[in-house]
């Protein structure tokens, strides 16, 4: 039980985020308070996906650093020749490779079977130091489409206020009777 | 009524949580074999972003170039909700309602100061956050949160009427249907060089001082960026003053 709580705490806060949310679209009788309901509603699912794209405790957010030089194949002839006049007199070419690669190298065993030449960069960035982009790009584009589509239901509410004079539920709907009926 | 919705939600949630509980179904938190992460296409995107496009920040290279569909129509979404909420609320008669026009009151004398001096670098702030969204964490949508959000500014020290003298309705309504155009358009150009529609690569020879498709690549999700800033300032500011002035585009807070 307490590793349940514990490996899936992101999943609980979404649970009562997202049901507070429903809550307050469900019973609050006031329009603008189902709105605010909603607006919970919207960040729960953004929490949830966010999280999701969550890895382990040295993954990163997923942008290069230092500009992707290391991982770019424009700047790889430089850096190789640059490393491999470094690395002139240890014998470089053997293998070296895993002296300063902190990030790479060791878990490819591939690259260090071809590091018998200076081919050293490019680098190809390690898929478990980087958080998961694709969530975090539905997210954001998720939030932006969010404010609009509030704005618009904010718009709505406005108009409603100004033709019956209430955001109350149970008022509105015993007005719009009365004006079916008469 | 709240006791039956409590009961719901309550229900609802047990639910979801036996949903997750289950190990084989949800991975665990901080979890790197979750399926989301483990797909081919999230490692395609973390290995081969500089490859294809020289972008170091994959939030923006995803967005704009491998997913750049589905973000021309989130921006599509955002114009249109803009104009719903202008066909919804708009009123161009002066007379609705009992609200008389408010006096045009002058800004507090240290407030409008310090606007004056912020506002600038909050407009310089949102092209950096555009600008630089290839290499740290912005892009189109938050510069044109930001740069929406000075407009807004001068509509909230001054009145809607300052601030209509220097983005007026029209102009903020043709802006974000620029912002369309530029993306959408920009998107189209790539077709007349024999590639799908939003494949910038194959703009290099029309690109100045581009020699690669990467960088082709790179330019083409700058110009589509812009385009989205265009648009969603434009929209949020639009929203504001609409909904600030109940339609009316005068008066408001």
């Amino acid at each position: 039980m307490e590793e349940f709580i514990q490996s899936k705490f992101n999943y609980w806060i979404y649970v009562l985020l997202m049901m507070l949310g429903l809550w307050g679209m469900i019973a609050k009788n006031n329009m603008i308070k189902k709105l605010i309901g909603m607006s919970i509603f919207q960040t729960a699912i953004i929490l949830f996906y966010v999280s999701v794209a969550v890895k382990t405790e040295e993954s990163n957010i997923p942008i290069l650093a230092h500009h992707g030089k290391e991982y770019s194949p424009k700047y790889a002839d430089k850096l190789n020749k640059k490393y491999a006049e470094k690395h002139k007199g240890e014998g470089y070419g053997k293998d070296s490779g895993k002296s300063d690669s902190e990030d790479s190298s060791h878990e490819h065993g591939k690259k260090d079977a071809s590091s018998e030449k200076v081919a050293k960069y490019p680098k190809t960035p390690i898929v478990d130091h980087y958080s998961n982009p694709l969530p975090h790009v539905l997210m954001l584009t998720a939030i932006v489409v969010g404010v609009a589509t509030l704005g618009l239901a904010l718009s709505i509410t406005q108009k409603i206020y100004r033709h019956y004079g209430t955001l109350e539920e149970d008022e509105l709907l015993k007005k719009v009777r009365a004006e079916d009926n008469g | 009524m709240k006791l039956l919705s409590g009961i719901v939600c309550g229900f609802v949630g047990l639910l979801l949580l036996y949903g997750v509980s289950d190990p084989d179904d949800f991975p665990a938190w901080g979890d790197p074999n979750s399926p989301a992460s483990t797909s081919p296409i999230s490692e395609y995107f973390i290995q081969n972003t500089m490859k294809d496009s020289e972008v170091p920040n994959m939030v923006t290279s995803v967005l704009a170039d491998y997913r750049g569909w589905d973000t021309m129509f989130e921006t599509v979404v955002v114009f249109v909700a803009g104009i719903a909420i202008f066909a919804v609320i708009r009123s161009f008669d002066v007379d609705v309602g009992a609200v008389k026009k408010p006096k045009v009151r002058e800004a507090d004398l240290v407030l409008k100061h310090t606007v004056r001096l912020l506002i600038p670098v909050i407009q310089i702030f949102s092209l950096y956050v555009l600008g630089h969204g290839h290499g740290s964490p912005g892009g189109g949508f938050q510069g044109g949160v930001i740069l929406g959000a000075s407009f807004i500014l001068v509509a909230l020290v001054w009145d809607i009427e300052t601030a209509l003298k220097r983005f007026s309705e029209k102009q903020a309504i043709f802006c974000a249907g620029i912002g369309i155009f530029i993306y959408a358009g920009f998107g189209f150009l790539s077709i007349f060089f024999g590639a799908e529609f939003l494949n910038y690569g194959v703009l290099e020879p029309i690109l100045p001082g581009i020699h690669s498709s990467a960088k082709a690549r790179y330019i083409g999700m700058l110009i589509v960026e812009i385009g989205v800033m265009c648009t969603v300032a434009s929209v949020l500011y639009l929203i504001y003053a609409l909904l600030a002035t109940r339609g009316r585009m005068q008066g408001g807070l």
